[in-house]
């Protein structure tokens, strides 16, 4: 073969690939949904477009991984086959986002809650099982914490001993999710701020109003330095209130190598536990249900994190999770009535349904059926 | 001997350069073999890790090269998914094929009465099997009626039993398989009816939320168009600017800035080409996200500069006495480079977009701006249909919670170092078949 003839074998397998690319439709119009979001939604949210796909003549849907955030902001960036229609979330969609939305045109949202997600604390069957609260878990792992003074200093704790003596004399390791997982927000809100709740100052201190005088001096009896005020103001333009130091309080995770932050993959913290049996982990209550012969949750607050428990609400560090469908792209991308429809049946979010297989923890029945007829509906969203 | 002694001394105490080097040689010959074992160990570490990093890959996934299959006696029954009679395809696709397979599961083990344990032994089949009914019978409607003997593949959680995944000795709520699952298994094993084989899903199908039911070819498909889409682009851009810049530009300021800055467009993180797709390509020309257009569209970006760099190297190394004699007979500038240089560094030009081409082929990072890490069933059809790679279908399988997807993932990365390795000795094969050396 010469050159000459490489080059032309080139050129003609470039004219035939040419002819494969032009020749597929132009995507002027989609025909298929296009859905953004949550990567803790993403496990289930795949399962329902899989079996719409086969079952339905509509061509299977699109699911990116964007985490909840993103997908609002993709979601929000208008109306129109450039923009998704629908967006997943493992939290309530914010006041900000809804008038993010509006501006853009995004007028009717419905929102669908498929379901709840429990967030596991788990270590190696290797060790015994650890029975916490979410004290425990704040105390342990909070950046700073109430000192002997009642000014907050670097937390002094190294082993669970410290933190509570009926707990092993072991060093504190917790493996968890990065600062952007929807995960980790949920941990900080319901684990670190549940058990902050239970410190009594900073109990006082979350209930105390916007800018007042009693929650200057709280900050000082906790030694807060102002600075986190002006800052606050500098910020959002007015005076904080109790539950935004609170929060910066709380929700601040130490960063002395107590805790890991071991990527998003839970996949990956499950087999680093199986490897270091002193170690606890943070993840998503599915990926403990899957792997239940390697790791074991650890009780909170008494109770362990169960199907049952977390559908009764009985577990503590649990969350709902969602999804957000824009009502003007209904009629206008194929399948999307049916898609909320095959979602919101019994067979997909029931019980018993290939949902709750895969770890997803349903709704109450009543509650089922008022996001189903809201699907059918297409009700719009209206938060008060 | 005393004679050279006393010469020793008469030259002042002076040693000779000869004794000198003498005396140092074994010093200096122990540290050339110092250097040379510090070459071997570090060869050789890399050995270990290539090795270990292949072991790992291989002792993980080559199990997913084979699939456990159930053979099931399935009546196509009439009444139950046409009961009307009339062959109505509309009615056929609707039909309830899960009933047939739990209907054929019931009648293989009809000691099993519990509704608890029904579920248990409806989960020995995948899913896959109703599909794999209707499409049958949407094809030849006149199964309708018969009964068949079919191997249907088997749930993952079976799979990964037979595969020995799961350890039968820990108690029975740490398994995913139940006690009475493997009693069911052990009877299928012993009556022949489950059987490891080649696993064609796997490179057919596209993504799937059941790991026995998804494949490798949706990506497979969607690296294709990416790359065919990044080759059509970045060749004749890449080839053209080499010859423009290498042999008709003036040396000048400008060329000088413009040849930095293809130096410094190369080492720039690929990420940020994602950015650029994202905002000029997708936000600002309106095209769609996922498609492979826009990937190709992002991976020109980021090898054009590989590309460029290779072709100035080809052609530099054509001598010049090539042009000159071209030149001397007549020809013009632009036929001496059509006709006598550009053959001569056509080699060099295509190993440098192979090279390339395998760079784009193993990228993920520039494709998570615009889209392309996504679900996606469809295989795609062309370059505007959503797609996802082959890097970025590893990355959403490792991170799947199911346990059986760490050997395909494990295999997927097989098959995507299969691809790079081909690419690559392609490449080497051209260099070594083409280039002429002077």
């Amino acid at each position: 073969m010469s050159t000459r003839q490489i080059l032309a074998s080139i050129g003609l397998a470039g004219a035939l690939s040419a002819a494969v690319i032009t020749g597929a439709h132009a995507a002027s119009a989609r025909d298929h949904i296009s859905i953004v979001g949550s990567s803790t939604v993403y496990p289930f949210a795949t399962v329902v477009v899989e079996q719409f796909g086969k079952t339905t003549s509509f061509k299977t849907p699109k699911v990116e991984s964007t985490g909840s955030g993103g997908g609002l902001k993709l979601f929000c960036a208008g109306v129109g086959v450039q923009h998704p229609d629908i967006t997943n979330a493992s939290r309530r969609i914010k006041s900000s986002e809804v008038a993010k939305c509006d501006k853009n045109g995004v007028k009717d949202i419905i929102e669908i809650k498929i379901g709840y997600d429990g967030i596991a604390v788990a270590n190696s069957k290797k060790a015994g099982q650890f029975k916490l609260s979410r004290k425990d878990i704040y105390l342990a792992l909070a950046h700073k914490i109430q000192g002997p003074d009642g000014k907050l200093m670097d937390n002094p704790h190294k082993t669970w001993k410290d933190v509570n003596a009926s707990l092993p004399d072991s060093k504190i390791e917790v493996l968890g999710p990065p600062p952007t997982s929807g995960t980790r927000d949920a941990f900080n809100e319901l684990a670190m701020g549940g058990g902050a709740k239970k410190i009594d100052d900073l109990k006082k201190l979350r209930k105390m109003k916007r800018g007042s005088q009693e929650l200057k001096d709280m900050m000082a009896k906790l030694g807060v330095p102002m600075s986190v005020w002006t800052a606050y103001e500098k910020k959002k333009g007015k005076a904080p209130k109790g539950k935004d130091i609170f929060k910066q309080v709380a929700y601040a995770i130490r960063e002395d190598g107590a805790f890991i932050e071991a990527g998003e993959n839970d996949n990956l913290i499950v087999q680093k536990l199986d490897a270091n049996p002193n170690a606890l982990g943070v993840f998503g209550f599915s990926f403990l249900d899957q792997n239940l012969d390697k790791v074991q949750g650890s009780i909170i607050d008494g109770v362990e994190a169960t199907f049952e428990t977390i559908a009764d609400n009985s577990y503590p560090i649990s969350r709902p999770l969602y999804f957000y469908a824009k009502k003007a792209h209904v009629g206008v991308i194929p399948g999307m009535k049916e898609y909320l429809m095959e979602f919101t049946s019994d067979k997909a979010w029931g019980d018993e349904g290939y949902l709750s297989e895969r770890g997803l923890i349903p709704m109450p029945k009543a509650e089922r059926a008022k996001f189903a007829s809201a699907a059918k509906n297409l009700t719009p969203l209206s938060l008060k | 001997m005393s004679k050279a002694n006393n010469m020793n001394t008469a030259s002042g105490n002076k040693p000779r350069t000869i004794d000198i080097v003498r005396a140092g040689l074994a010093k200096r010959k122990a540290s050339e073999r110092r250097f040379k074992l510090y070459g071997k160990i570090a060869i050789g570490l890399g050995l270990l890790f290539l090795l270990l990093l292949f072991g790992s890959i291989a002792g993980n996934g080559y199990t997913a090269f084979v699939q456990t299959y159930v053979k099931l006696d399935v009546h196509i029954d009439a009444d139950r998914i046409d009961p009307a009679g009339n062959r109505d395809p509309k009615e056929l696709s609707r039909a309830d094929y899960g009933g047939l397979v739990k209907a054929s599961l019931r009648e293989m083990f009809p000691e099993v009465n519990s509704r608890r344990e029904k579920r248990q032994l409806y989960r020995l089949a995948s899913t896959g099997a109703s599909y794999q009914i209707r499409e049958m019978v949407l094809a030849d409607p006149d199964l309708i009626g018969q009964k068949l003997s079919l191997w249907v593949p088997a749930d993952d959680e079976i799979d990964m039993l037979m595969k020995g995944h799961i350890d039968r000795k820990s108690a029975e709520d740490d398994r995913r398989v139940k006690d009475n699952q493997i009693a069911w298994v052990d009877r299928l094993v012993s009556e022949e009816r489950i059987e490891k084989r080649f696993n064609t899903i796997f490179f057919t199908a596209g993504d799937s939320r059941d790991p026995e039911l998804s494949g490798i070819w949706g990506a497979a498909a969607g690296s294709f168009f990416t790359l065919i889409v990044t080759l059509l682009l970045s060749f004749p851009i890449g080839v053209a600017a080499a010859v423009y810049l290498e042999e008709f530009a003036p040396r000048n300021k400008f060329t000088d800035i413009i040849e930095v800055n293809i130096n410094n467009l190369a080492a720039v993180p690929s990420i940020v080409f994602g950015l650029l797709g994202l905002a000029v390509f997708i936000n600002f020309f309106g095209m769609p996200r996922s498609a492979p257009i826009v990937g190709g569209l992002v991976l020109t970006l980021m090898t054009l500069p590989t590309i460029i760099i290779a072709s100035r190297a080809a052609l530099k190394s054509v001598p010049p006495s090539i042009r000159e004699a071209a030149l001397g007979i007549g020809a013009s500038p632009m036929q001496a480079m059509i006709y006598h240089v550009l053959p001569l560094a056509m080699p060099g030009m295509l190993t440098g977009t192979i090279i390339g081409m395998a760079q784009a082929l193993g990228e993920s990072a520039p494709l998570l701006m615009i889209g392309m890490v996504a679900f996606i069933v469809d295989i795609p059809q062309g370059a505007f249909d959503p797609s996802t790679v082959l890097p970025v279908q590893i990355y959403l399988w490792a991170d799947s919670p199911e346990r059986a997807f760490v050997e395909r993932t494990s295999a997927a990365i097989m098959v995507l170092l299969a691809f790079l390795i081909t690419m690559n000795a392609l490449a080497v094969m051209l260099r070594k078949r083409f280039e002429r050396r002077w």
